[in-house]
């Protein structure tokens, strides 16, 4: 089991609804967020593109910040999630300054905190919240090992890209282009 | 009694429900952690709601905890508004639940030691005032001197209230500083209006026309659901905007048009579509009236015509103008929502109907469908008395076109004049900030200071709350049944709100507030419902259902009984206008003495050093209603000024910026506002979200954050058809250095 996500960026037009229902359904207090927008404007008037990207933690293959905790408060769960046992956790920091996607927040209560896929939803067979909410739906989740599911589906039909791959992380967050 | 000047006050009493403050909130803005919410739970309790955060009203359900605390809110999968998936503010709504700052108790104005000053009073007090108040007014000079302005489902309620008093002058800003030149050009065209949601058939068009709407900025859900649907489908989107907006990213053809220009750019598309023969020929010989006039009044609008004017290459607007006929009559010329810009808009948007009917789009699938909607019979009452005088009656013959009542000329009628016997006299507001709402605010002021009462029921210390002589605060939608959604869509369907969590502080909602005035004021035997569940029940059982099934659904719907969601080949269709026929050339604007095909005429441009002032939507806010809400400036807390490289160069600005903005009278922002210098402008206009630059301190979120763009909205372009107040038509230049009298708040 693989767990990943991909992203319609031709869709997405950055509401930031899936911030917005992050916040609520994963209780993150207000001025943090555990995914957030990103848009990219290149050319001149009136010759523009623009890319707008959801993002969030790549839940890496092979992640620096798992690598670098020292407690172990970092972690893989069963599917690749790469999560964080905030009683484990001791705030060193040192998973934030790994992460080269700029993924992880110090929590007001003393830990580090990140997003989790939802994995409280996606063990009881729903989708990460959101996946769930976007209005585009430019959001795809689901397991790779599985050729049935939409995000293998999608990443078969579409190109697509991930984000900086050159730093060896194999990222699981995959952006359709 | 003639009042005295009507300060403006802040509420500056702590509030009866200061000692209450429940569940308090990180406080970002201000850095301090007071408590976190954490209300998810593993067992909890879901309500049925529709969304009051926008006018698209999408049902879903309110989730509480063990400790009925509401926890989150999500879309009800049933609902054709939302499809299950609210939008970022309808997900964020909860946050006008936790708002500190909300109204907490009833207020009423006082003069102590020559000071005016809001004091608490209890609910029997205040109520007391308002009706003692309007039944003085009603006495002194009839009823029909009260009017109401509102936006929002509450309004439903003092609507009624208002008809039973003898008035029917209830008017709703969404027409004549919305969508209302849209919905006279298409009742002039189809003999139906558009309504909400529109009617569009994004979903299954192949090709989606935006002019100047910005969808995916305007969260209007079901729409921003249809068009990824149409991308996923390969559908060609064409958007005509000076700014490169998200809707023109997403768009095969983005036309960056000269603003205020866009009637050239539809008639050059008339006259191609037309003199190209591609057109729906059957379709307008079958259903259209008036289409020689329509074709030798075009004749003078070729594209190279239209280039001179739009900035657009004539070779462009033929191959978008083929692309349209190419994918009719799956294509949508989208009719827009906030239309109201130059004061010519109704003509603007009749060349806009008129293009739908040349390529068969109406009545179409991918087109514009036939909508369905489920009314409700109203509980019984007796017969509202009939008004002595409407609204009309101030300006006869003015406005004849309008379908709805003219917020402005309300106020327009409350400054008294010499050759009008009869002015407005009280006001009531229900859930509008006028102050940020309508144009031309020293005009609204000044109607405000004439009048002998006014009461403003909101959630929220908006600004024209300062200006009340009672203040009623409502409680959220979330705390609160209102009547059900009976809006129009594909299918039928009406949807339940009811309250999720008991009203917090001492607010109440619309339906409990009317019914005890409507006792103060012995109307009661026009609201003889027990409460509100009896009333909401009764609807529903002639309907075959029940409060209790919808309060398990929330939302039921009512499957079409004909198969008319389209034109049947060859049927014969008859429209609702004088010669029975989709009229290309207006008979009824011809009888109005108006263009009955529309004619160009150029507008004002800005002078040298000044940019034209637009304004749009955020994704993250609905007007200035959402400005405080916790959740939502959490995402956007303040609004940027959009400034081309070239013009930022020239003024040599930097990115974040604080800048004061003086339009072309002098009227200089209350607020500074940050430069944002961003190639998807051109370098003619300037752009920001309207909604921010709040002046009430009470709202500590928004209070100076951003400018508003409503205050530089002093010139007005009126549209003498229906009375719709353009507001694009003004130009600002930059200030540099802190005006004198002016704050640095943002």
């Amino acid at each position: 089991m693989r767990y990943a996500m991909a992203v319609d960026t031709k869709k997405c037009v950055g509401c930031a609804d899936c911030v917005v229902a992050c916040q609520t359904e994963n209780n993150v207090p207000i001025g943090y967020c555990r995914d957030w927008i990103v848009e990219n404007t290149a050319g001149t008037y009136p010759q523009l593109e623009l890319e707008i990207r959801s993002e969030r933690c790549n839940h890496c293959a092979n992640s620096p910040c798992v690598r670098c905790c020292p407690t172990g408060a970092s972690h893989y769960e069963d599917g690749g999630i790469v999560l964080v046992t905030g009683e484990d956790c001791i705030g060193c920091g040192a998973c934030i300054a790994s992460c080269p996607y700029d993924a992880r927040y110090p929590h007001p209560e003393g830990y580090v905190d990140k997003c989790t896929f939802c994995i409280h939803r996606v063990t009881n067979g729903q989708k990460p919240a959101c996946v769930e909410v976007c209005p585009t739906k430019c959001l795809y989740f689901g397991d790779l090992d599985d050729p049935e599911s939409e995000v293998a589906q999608i990443l078969k039909k579409r190109k697509y890209k991930t984000l900086i791959p050159e730093a060896g992380t194999d990222p699981q967050l995959y952006f359709l282009t | 009694m003639k009042p005295s000047r009507r300060d403006f006050i802040k509420i500056t009493s702590a509030g009866a429900g200061a000692s209450v403050l429940a569940s308090p909130i990180y406080n970002w803005a201000t850095g301090s952690v007071e408590t976190d919410r954490t209300n998810r739970s593993e067992e909890y309790t879901r309500t049925p709601t529709y969304c009051e955060i926008c006018f698209w009203k999408c049902a879903g359900w309110a989730y509480t905890n063990d400790n009925g605390e509401i926890w989150k809110l999500e879309g009800n999968l049933e609902d054709p508004h939302c499809n299950g998936r609210l939008c970022p503010r309808g997900t964020g709504g909860i946050g006008m639940y936790y708002d500190t700052d909300r109204l907490k108790t009833p207020f009423i104005r006082k003069t102590i030691d020559g000071k005016q000053k809001f004091v608490e009073a209890s609910w029997d007090e205040a109520l007391d005032m308002v009706a003692d108040n309007l039944k003085n007014i009603a006495e002194k000079y009839g009823p029909e001197c009260t009017a109401l302005f509102t936006h929002g489902s509450g309004g439903k309620f003092f609507g009624d209230l208002l008809k039973a008093f003898g008035s029917t002058n209830i008017t709703a800003p969404s027409f004549a500083q919305c969508r209302g030149p849209r919905e006279t050009a298409f009742l002039a065209t189809y003999g139906e209006i558009i309504a909400s949601p529109e009617r569009t058939d994004i979903r299954d068009t192949r090709c989606l026309v935006l002019i100047g709407s910005h969808i995916g900025e305007n969260m209007h859900n079901g729409q921003v659901q249809e068009m990824s649907d149409a991308i996923d489908k390969g559908a060609t989107i064409i958007t005509v905007d000076p700014r490169f907006s998200t809707a023109a990213s997403k768009s095969k053809y983005w036309l960056p048009i000269k603003p205020s220009t866009d009637l050239a750019l539809l008639l050059a598309w008339i006259n191609v579509i037309i003199n190209e023969s591609w057109y729906d020929e059957e379709y307008v010989e079958r259903y259209t009236y008036g289409f020689e006039p329509l074709k030798s009044h075009v004749q003078q609008y070729s594209p190279e015509w239209a280039y001179g004017i739009t900035t657009i290459k004539p070779n462009v607007i033929r191959e978008t103008a083929r692309e349209m006929a190419s994918a009719a009559p799956a294509v949508i010329v989208h009719p827009g929502r906030h239309v109201t810009w130059y004061g010519d808009d109704t003509q603007r948007l009749r060349a806009v109907a008129i293009l739908n009917a040349l390529l068969g789009s109406w009545g179409r699938r991918g087109g514009f469908y036939y909508p369905d909607r489920k009314t409700l019979p109203s509980y019984p009452h007796p017969e509202f008395p009939e008004p002595e005088r409407t609204w009309r009656d101030a300006h006869p013959g003015k406005y004849n076109l309008a379908l709805e009542v003219v917020s402005n000329d309300i106020c327009d009628s409350t400054i008294p004049a010499p050759d009008r016997e009869c002015n407005f006299k009280a006001w009531i507001v229900n859930g509008t900030n006028l102050i940020f709402t309508l144009p031309d605010r020293k005009r609204t002021l000044e109607a405000i200071q004439n009048l002998e009462f006014m009461v403003v029921i909101d959630t929220m210390p908006m600004e024209i709350t300062g200006y009340a002589d009672v203040i009623l605060p409502e409680c959220t939608y979330l705390e609160r049944y209102d009547y059900c959604r009976t809006d129009q869509h594909r299918e039928a369907s009406i949807a339940l709100r009811m309250p999720a969590a008991e009203p917090k502080y001492n607010s109440k909602p619309a339906w409990w507030i009317v019914k005890k005035l409507a006792s103060k004021m012995g109307l009661e035997e026009y609201f003889k419902w027990k409460d509100i569940e009896e009333l909401l029940d009764w609807q529903f059982k002639q309907v075959g259902t029940s409060l209790t099934e919808m309060k398990k659904i929330g939302i039921k719907k009512f499957p079409r009984p004909y198969d008319d969601m389209y034109f049947r080949e060859g049927e014969d269709i008859p429209f609702n206008t004088n010669t029975g026929k989709i009229e290309l050339y207006s008979t009824e604007l011809a009888a109005e003495g108006f263009d009955p095909l529309p004619v160009y005429k150029a507008h004002e441009e800005p002078p040298a050093g000044y940019y034209r002032l637009n304004y749009g939507r955020s994704p993250a806010h609905t007007f200035s209603r959402t400005a405080n809400n916790p959740n939502l400036t959490d995402l956007m807390d303040e609004n940027l000024l959009w400034v081309n490289p070239k013009v930022a160069s020239e003024w040599q600005l930097d990115n974040g910026q604080p800048v004061w903005l003086e339009n072309q009278d002098g009227i200089i922002s209350e607020f500074p506002i940050k430069v944002r210098i961003t190639e998807r402008i051109r370098w003619d206009s300037v752009y920001m979200v309207h909604g921010f630059g709040h002046a009430n301190k009470k709202l500590s979120r928004a209070y100076g954050k951003g400018a508003s763009d409503s205050e530089l909205i002093t010139r007005v372009l009126v549209d003498p058809i229906m009375g719709g107040t353009g507001m694009r038509g003004n130009f600002v230049t930059f200030r540099l250095e802190k005006p004198e009298g002016k704050e640095v708040e943002s």
